[in-house]
């Protein structure tokens, strides 16, 4: 059998990794939309960011009356 | 190193995958019907979902089926090399190696899971656990082997994943989700069954205690006209709920009415009739249970456009 340059188990492997590739682009993407989506969605982020404060959760807020 | 066996490459058995083995290792086709009974249970939900979030619901409920699929697959190599109908998939053919498959199932479980978690809420997430757990360890490693109501029980975790989707959306289980996994869950035996008629020779030869195998062709076929019989109330009660309409009702009448037909013919067959030529009606009666699910879930997804609802209104249909 003669030797080619590319023999087909690269040809095999470059598609393997090209549509591994392909499918983690699509993951992140898929992340990053979702990133956005819960954001615009106006969930309650602030109140949780990092360190809790409870001035600005909902639940725990204590609202002032108009002076 | 593998790259010094080039004279194997390409051949069965190397172990050395393509992208298309591992696409066939999630089980596609199985993958595609829970996509589209998933879709419906999100869309027809009384509450709307960003479109980002629903797409990214369906991708990991259907990650999560192909998880499952995979693990299947690990499990049940020994059988699937058997079975004509399996013998080529990539475990038993020897392009995936059964701890890759392993590992992927296990993997991608916990992806699908966590990220439909983040995506949707936690409920949808346990639910979909619950029905990778049900396929891969309830369904193929206790059941398959061991009873011949292996798909009765088993086909719950193929009933669920409208369930899923409606609980994605709405954040709780309500009738109609339950009446969509109802849908799925006893159209399974006699979809199975039909199949276990004209494959028999496949469970015979795996050991599978498939009901023709255990109980033999005669009351296969009695099974596949009482289960389509209480299949029946289930499909035409839908159309009694929020999630049904008139437009459903005719196409269930239908449907149901030639269901009833081909499981009413499967059972007057004698075997030898069957055998000579070549099931012909468990053939189609196979084909026209994959319409028949298809078309009751098209249904219900038509019923949630304004189109329905003003023909709905139209003709006075007050439930």
């Amino acid at each position: 059998m003669a030797l080619s340059r590319e023999h087909e188990l690269h040809t095999r492997r470059r598609g393997r990794n090209l549509g591994l590739g392909l499918v983690l682009l699509a993951f992140v993407a898929l992340v990053f939309g979702l990133t956005i989506a819960k954001v615009q969605g106006g969930g309650q982020l602030q109140g949780f960011d990092h360190t809790y404060q409870p001035e600005l959760d909902p639940a725990t807020r204590v609202e002032r009356p108009a002076p | 190193m593998t790259d010094t066996r080039a004279d194997l490459a390409g051949q069965p058995g190397t172990g050395d995958a393509g992208f298309g083995d591992y696409v066939q290792l999630l089980k596609p086709r199985v993958m595609s019907l829970v996509v589209f009974t998933a879709l419906v249970g999100l869309l027809v939900a009384p509450v709307r979902l960003h479109p980002i979030e629903s797409l990214a619901a369906i991708i990991f409920i259907a990650l999560g089926a192909g998880a499952s699929g995979a693990l299947n697959m690990w499990w049940d190599a020994d059988i699937d090399a058997v079975m004509r109908r399996t013998a080529k998939r990539p475990v038993p053919a020897g392009a995936i190696q059964p701890g890759e498959a392993l590992g992927l199932g296990m993997g991608l479980s916990g992806i699908s899971v966590v990220m439909l978690a983040l995506a949707t809420i936690l409920l949808a997430a346990a639910l979909l656990a619950f029905t990778i757990f049900f396929y891969a360890v309830v369904y193929t490693m206790w059941l398959k082997r061991a009873t011949p109501q292996n798909i009765v029980i088993g086909g719950a975790a193929g009933a669920f994943p409208p369930m899923i989707g409606w609980v994605a959306a709405t954040g709780s289980i309500s009738l109609e989700s339950v009446l969509m996994f109802a849908l799925i869950f006893m159209w399974t035996p006699p979809h199975f069954w039909a199949l276990a008629l004209f494959m028999n020779d496949d469970y015979s030869k795996a050991r599978v205690p498939m009901l023709t195998v255990t109980h033999g062709r005669k009351v296969t076929r009695a099974h596949i006209l009482a289960y389509t019989v209480a299949l029946v109330p289930v499909a035409l009660g839908v159309a009694f709920t929020s999630i049904g309409g008139p437009v459903y009702l005719a196409v269930s009448l239908v449907l149901n009415a030639l269901f009833l037909r081909g499981a009413w013919r499967i059972w007057r067959r004698p075997d030898s009739v069957a055998g000579a030529d070549k099931y012909m009606v468990e053939k189609s009666f196979f084909a026209l249970s994959l319409a028949w699910l298809f078309l009751h879930f098209a249904a219900i997804l038509f019923e949630a456009t304004p189109l329905a609802s003003w023909l709905a209104g139209a003709l006075g249909w007050g439930f």
